[in-house]
């Protein structure tokens, strides 16, 4: 558990010296307790009490970074069960699955797909991270080729499968200045294995049939050097998989249970042979707890979902999506365009950009940073009333846009009307629906 | 190395309640921990899926969503039986949609008589929704509530603008009580209370946090609902005790993204497949949160959870 303010005060050299830039000791104690300060601008402290605060700071799940450079993946560092209570800190990582029995065409077509499924959603681009190269073969020689097909032609973090160690040695020497993640260290070839990684320094999945077996071998893992640990139960049933993960998550934060305290993995397409299915255990895991997902192949119509899912579930809900402020095309608009206006709460925007693209007439929206806010939230907050948003209206530009003089104000912002035709002179002030899917038919008695 | 499983000290339970009459009544509810958490706790019945039927030809719908039922769309009672004859559905819901008064207008005398009439047709539980509008839905629903009396109706939404009236007739004649608020554990208390001081009593009550598909907010379901679960098992909050219903299909297959084709978007993939996909797996992700009846749409869709729930459950031959 962590260590309270007082528990971490007595092993401070308690002289009040000043130096970390806090008045006391007490005061630097509670400050480190909340998280606000970190033990290194103490530069007196002993090591004992620096082993102890490191071992109580530890986080409970280990976070751990798969790949190189920008694009690398983190997984690991969750510190709740229920997002609600804190957030969700590192979303799954999505892996596509490519065999080193494929053809080298059909290596190519995959490797060409996983490029192509990036999509931009408010202002974010979400993409899949990982490729999972399986050593099907059992030939070191033949993984090794596939691996560096994989390196060639793409830039995706790289999972080598196979429970032989000459062949996983052979793959990562195609690739370890990847860094990528050895899948998977055994009961059996945990040696080879281990001395692998630390070679490496390569993550390493750790492989038990069981969350016992599963917990002896990650504490050998640990005695043997390697620090970077991805558990793999070993369940291949939905049922079962998911009950680990919870179990997982729930020793490593309630019980902190060292020997589980690291992400997961899972692996949808070893638990079904329909597309659409995989996709849907898929999406299971990214709500409960897995910390990669490994899925036979990737289409937009299952990636797609999956990754708007991801977003959703791992949103910080402290602090609300938000697009960005400005002026959004729908449609092809011209100068007798409407123009509406709207929040940045992404929520908002997404919806109401969807009831004007249905009603079928282009327009313009105004989108009017809120803060993140609803539009009754936000103008109750006093962020959407007249005199913020008449500015907003008069810097945007849109009067540069269109040739007419006409603002459609959401119907729960009216009592602005009176307040925006003072501060916007020259623009007349109407007042849309209240409900959003009231737009299509208010938007069809349009007239510049 | 002996593991030991840390598990939640549980103390309530939540409320079985019958939904439907005969031999096709389906119970709902009873959990005694978190969702599908088996190792911990009781799961007794399983969630179920009710098909959606319009009263009206659907006019948004997306071709992925219409040709599974091609030719019945015109006549709620023919669809009705193509949903529970052909894919095996368990419980219907009805959406009073040409009620709205920003649509058909249609009175409340014509809803009813097609409530009676699908509720004759069929011997699964029916659900009937309204379209939230008060003033309209107080009308629609009691005229639903006196002419199906005897048939042990499932009724939303029921909402704390037109509680009373909509109760008073429910408690009448015996029907269920869907108590319907806006994504907010208090508010739900609160209606939930309300109702019970109206009389609604608890075997005829279930609850509709109001939920949206991924992509358009579910992740404010998804914390709300698992607020809900959290306070009822573990915080013994009678008044939350209740099984959670989601009417999820008209929220998924009026987003955009399952109306772009393919050709427009390749990056999207197939469009039929990606609407099955983000009903499915936005089910999946209120079923992780303690939904017990998903209202859907596509049979597909619809087959794809079924089996989800069974392998969840652990219950796949």
């Amino acid at each position: 558990m962590p260590l309270t303010g007082i528990e971490i005060f007595k092993l401070l050299p308690k002289t009040n010296c000043k130096e970390c830039g806090v008045p006391t000791c007490l005061a630097f104690a509670m400050a480190l307790a909340a998280g606000k300060a970190s033990l290194s601008q103490c530069p007196h402290v002993s090591q004992e009490a620096q082993a102890k605060l490191a071992e109580a700071s530890a986080p409970p799940i280990l976070p751990l970074t798969i790949g190189i450079g920008k694009r690398a993946l983190k997984i690991g560092g969750e510190t709740v069960m229920f997002r609600h209570e804190k957030r969700f800190e590192n979303p799954p990582g999505l892996a596509m699955l490519i065999s080193d029995t494929l053809e080298d065409s059909q290596v190519n077509a995959r490797l060409e797909r996983f490029k192509q499924l990036e999509y931009e959603r408010v202002g974010l681009t979400l993409r899949p991270e990982l490729i999972a190269l399986k050593g099907e073969s059992g030939d070191a020689a033949r993984f090794a080729a596939a691996v560096g097909k994989v390196v060639q032609g793409s830039d995706a973090n790289i999972i080598l499968m196979s429970e032989n160690a000459e062949v996983l040695a052979a793959g990562v020497k195609a690739c370890a200045d990847r860094k990528p993640l050895l899948c998977a260290a055994t009961a059996e070839n945990m040696g080879q294995v281990a001395e692998l990684a630390k070679q490496n320094s390569c993550p390493v999945v750790a492989r038990a049939p069981g969350l016992e077996k599963l917990s002896e071998l990650t504490t050998r893992l640990g005695q043997a050097g390697v620090k970077d640990i991805v558990l793999d139960s070993g369940a291949r049933t939905v049922r079962q998989a998911f009950e680990d993960q919870v179990i997982i998550r729930r020793s490593a934060l309630v019980k902190k249970f060292r020997p589980l305290g690291f992400p997961t993995i899972v692996f949808p397409c070893e638990m079904t042979s329909d597309e659409l299915k995989e996709a849907v255990i898929a999406s299971a895991f990214v709500a409960k707890y897995a910390g990669i997902i490994v899925l036979s192949d990737f289409q937009g119509h299952s990636v797609f979902p999956l990754l708007v899912e991801r977003m959703n579930i791992y949103t910080d809900p402290q602090r609300p999506l938000a697009t960005s402020e400005g002026i959004y095309q729908i449609g092809i608009p011209d100068e007798n365009s409407p123009v509406l206006l709207t929040t940045n709460f992404a929520l908002t925007y997404f919806l109401i950009s969807g009831y004007i693209e249905a009603g079928k007439v282009s327009s313009y929206l105004l989108v009017k940073d809120t803060e993140g806010l609803s539009v009754m939230t936000a103008w109750a907050a006093g962020k959407f009333v007249a005199d913020a948003i008449a500015p907003f209206v008069k810097k945007c530009g849109i009067a540069d846009k269109v040739k007419h003089r006409k603002l459609i104000i959401p119907g729960y912002a009216a009592a602005e009307s009176g307040g925006l035709e003072e501060e916007l002179p020259g623009w007349q002030i109407l007042v849309g629906p209240r409900e959003g899917a009231h737009i299509p038919a208010y938007l069809k008695t349009w007239k510049p | 190395m002996a593991l030991d499983i840390p598990k939640v000290a549980y103390s309530g339970k939540i409320r079985e309640v019958k939904l439907g009459s005969g031999a096709r009544a389906v119970t709902v509810g009873g959990e005694t921990a978190y969702p599908f958490h088996l190792f911990e706790g009781a799961m007794p019945n399983l969630p179920v899926i009710a098909m959606e039927v319009y009263d009206a030809p659907p006019a948004e719908w997306p071709e992925a969503a219409l040709e599974p039922f091609a030719g019945v769309t015109d006549d709620p009672v023919a669809w009705a039986k193509k949903c529970i004859d052909d894919y095996g559905a368990e419980m219907i819901c009805l959406q009073l949609i040409s009620t709205d008064p920003n649509g058909l207008n249609r009175s409340a005398e014509e809803a009813a008589a097609v409530a009676k009439k699908v509720a004759d047709a069929i011997d699964v539980p029916l659900i009937v929704w309204g379209t939230a509008n008060h003033d309209k839905d107080t009308e629609v629903l009691r005229r639903v509530c006196e002419v199906c009396q005897g048939k042990s109706l499932i009724i939303g939404p029921v909402e704390e603008g037109d509680h009373k009236k909509i109760g008073a007739a429910a408690i009448g004649y015996r029907h269920t009580v869907t108590a319907s608020t806006p994504i907010d554990i208090n508010l739900a208390k609160q209606l939930n209370i309300l109702l019970g001081n109206l009389g609604v009593p608890d075997e005829l009550l279930v609850m509709d946090p109001t939920v949206s598909g991924i992509g358009y907010g579910i992740e404010y379901a998804y914390s709300v609902m698992e607020r809900i679960r959290m306070a009822a098992l573990t915080q013994q909050d009678e008044k939350l005790q209740l099984p959670l219903i989601c009417n999820l299909g008209k929220e998924v297959w009026k987003c955009k993204e399952v109306k772009i084709p393919e050709a427009d978007a390749p990056a999207l993939g197939d469009a039929r497949k990606r609407g099955i996909l983000l009903e499915a797996m936005s089910a999946t992700c209120l079923l992780m949160t303690g939904a017990d009846v998903l209202i859907m749409r596509h049979p597909e869709a619809i087959r794809l959870v079924r089996e989800t729930i069974a392998e969840l459950a652990g219950k796949t031959k």
